[in-house]
């Protein structure tokens, strides 16, 4: 795979956005429309305690990537309510657009005492063209089960022959370590796939090797099918220590697969890096979302600081 | 029409001394029947924490099967271990219930984790035994009964029934948390669901019984028994707010059903209540219901929801 940089396409301290967003366009997907196309963020507010609520939001861009046409003026999806599993925050949602039916995968998160959070996926469709969504229930269609037990999110959601494919992850281990304030998560990739896009067969297994060890933390997991094989980009990074050591930081991991069951895992083929010093991407790349728009196959991504500054893109060249 | 005799407190919980995991408190009892004396499986609390906040544990409790008054043996450790940091059961298991089929002993328990925006969520779990009940192992990190879209949150109490061929698992559900003046409250309704293996359920995902209180009336602790061709549930209700002492607080309430589907709520069948005078005097709750020959038993837990222990009734009618 070779992918050029077509560079940052996005800066939220750029623009106004709702609910009171200031800071972090995080995990970039899309909804593909006629004229433009349209791509979903997390951004973030913070509460009257300090901390953090990630808030759905989204920018209408042209089909060159150059020109910003509108900038989501109103919430997009609620967050839940007290004691429900999206209370403090949506991030990301990866939106499946199927004929008429345009089918939304959040992952929300709620805060928790030992631990500083969990999460599960949540189900919603938009009835609007994606300016709105509405929910599915107030709980979620995926959630920590018998040997999943916890944080379960970051779906992404496709169709392949008349089945529904979700790749996603879950927590497996909290761990504590010295040099860090709060215990740390790690978290792997898994799949699952459904015939009605609802309800989910778990297929229980990890389905990417590791290559730094089992602490491994991977996340948001994308999918696209392209030349007679499946092509998945992720990202990953060591579970201690990353937010402050680059070496440890997110960097961009890929696997193809023949079948969709077996992955075969080839970060060096991946065909991209981080960017040169002083560049927007020049620690980390993180967040991926793969897509096809005019018969050219793109790569979203966030670069330093998790997308604090905004997102850019990528664009297959071979 | 229902009659308990009510024969007295079986446990006080004050007697078990030294034991900071088993400081207190007995909860949610559930039995297995052995050749010489009867297991009670209950929940009990730790000693608080420097916050004040406790866990629960599982225990047990064993009783001569010729005098049902007698204590026999304690449990010398907890029955089942809290889970690891961020899993559903780390801060504690209660209530359980448990079943014995063919060699194997399950005991179904709700676990519990702290929130911050409320103070607590739950899950149902599973554990096995292969030794008659005496050391039980979880069968995963997780949750067997978990959350849906309908579903939200707080998915405890569960009773374990099998009848037919077909496992039932009464439950409660949580659908709301009352913003009560900076403390809030859970509102959580009785509901089933069904299983062919006792792992994977079928949850219906609707209220079974009627409220009858107020709309957010909380139930739970859905025991059901086969008796004269006809199934009967006891099970416990309360206010939603203002229910920690008599008046709203904890009561045994009735519905019968000719085919585990639809109920038919008549407390006033359920032929117990609360005591004039007492450790029961304030609430009773949380029935299990069980057979001795003839004979059939209930043990329910009494006042500040089983701070003051277990007692039993015997059916006379």
């Amino acid at each position: 795979m070779k992918w050029k940089k077509l560079g940052k396409i996005f800066n939220p301290l750029n623009h106004q956005l709702p609910n009171r967003c200031i800071e972090f366009a995080q995990s970039p997907q899309t909804l593909i429309f006629d004229n433009f196309v349209r791509i979903y963020f997390s951004t973030r507010e913070k509460d009257q305690t300090g901390k953090y609520l990630s808030h759905i939001s989204f920018i209408d861009i042209d089909k060159k990537f150059k020109n910003i046409i509108n900038v989501s003026s109103d919430t997009v999806i609620k967050l839940g309510e007290l004691g429900c599993f999206d209370e403090h925050g949506i991030f990301p949602i990866n939106i499946f657009k199927e004929n008429d039916k345009i089918h939304a995968y959040t992952t929300g998160w709620n805060r928790k005492v030992s631990v500083s959070a969990d999460a599960s996926i949540g189900y919603a469709t938009s009835h609007d063209n994606g300016l709105t969504f509405d929910k599915l229930g107030t709980g979620p269609i995926l959630t920590s089960n018998l040997n999943e037990p916890f944080l379960v999110g970051d779906a992404f959601v496709t169709k392949f022959k008349n089945l529904y494919h979700m790749w996603y992850i879950y927590g497996n281990k909290w761990i504590s370590d010295p040099s860090e304030k709060e215990p740390q998560r790690i978290y792997k990739i898994v799949h699952a796939t459904s015939k009605n896009g609802i309800n989910w067969e778990r297929e229980g297994k990890h389905i990417i090797t590791d290559v730094i060890g089992e602490n491994e933390c991977q996340a948001l997991p994308t999918v696209i099918y392209h030349k007679q094989k499946y092509h998945m980009y992720f990202c990953f990074r060591d579970a201690i220590g990353f937010r402050f050591d680059e070496s440890k930081g997110y960097k961009i991991g890929y696997a193809y697969s023949y079948d969709l069951i077996n992955w075969k895992r080839d970060d060096e083929n991946a065909g991209i890096t981080k960017g040169p010093e002083g560049s927007w991407d020049s620690n980390m790349i993180c967040y991926p979302h793969l897509f096809k728009c005019d018969n050219k196959i793109y790569l979203l991504y966030n670069g330093n600081e998790f997308g604090r500054f905004g997102f850019g893109i990528a664009v297959l060249e071979d | 029409m229902f009659k308990w005799k009510k024969l007295g407190r079986i446990y006080d919980p004050k007697i078990v001394k030294n034991k900071d995991w088993m400081n207190g408190y007995a909860q949610s009892a559930s039995t297995l029947i052995f050749d010489d004396f009867i297991r009670v499986y209950f929940a009990c609390r730790s000693k608080q924490d420097v916050n004040g906040q406790f866990l629960s544990y599982l225990t047990y409790i064993d009783i001569n099967k010729l005098n049902l008054f007698e204590i026999i043996n304690i449990a010398k450790e907890p029955l089942l271990e809290l889970g690891g940091l961020g899993t559903f059961d780390e801060f504690g298991t209660n209530p359980a219930s448990v079943i014995k089929v063919g060699d194997e002993v399950r005991i179904y328990y709700c676990g519990w984790s702290r929130c911050e925006s409320v103070p607590f969520n739950s899950a149902i779990g599973v554990a096995r035994s292969f030794d008659n009940g005496n050391t039980f192992t979880k069968i995963g990190k997780g949750p067997v009964l978990s959350y849906t879209p309908n579903e939200p949150f707080l998915l405890g109490s569960p009773k374990i029934k099998k009848f037919n061929d077909t496992w039932y698992l009464w439950y409660a559900a949580g659908s709301e948390w009352i913003k009560n003046v900076g403390k809030p409250e859970p509102v959580y309704k009785i509901r089933v669901a069904t299983s062919k293996d006792g792992i994977n359920w079928f949850k219906k995902e609707e209220n079974i019984i009627e409220a009858i209180l107020e709309k957010n009336e909380c139930q739970a602790s859905a025991d059901v028994l086969y008796h004269e061709d006809k199934y009967h549930m006891f099970f416990s209700y309360r206010n939603s707010l203002n229910y920690r002492q008599k008046h709203g607080g904890y009561r045994i309430g009735y519905a019968a059903s000719n085919d585990l589907q639809s109920w038919k709520r008549d407390d006033s069948k359920a032929g117990i209540s609360i005591s004039n005078e007492g450790w029961d005097s304030q609430m009773v709750s949380y029935s299990h219901i069980f057979k001795l020959k003839e004979n059939i038993y209930m043990i329910y837990q009494g006042n500040h929801f089983g701070r003051d222990g277990l007692g039993l009734a015997l059916l006379t009618k």
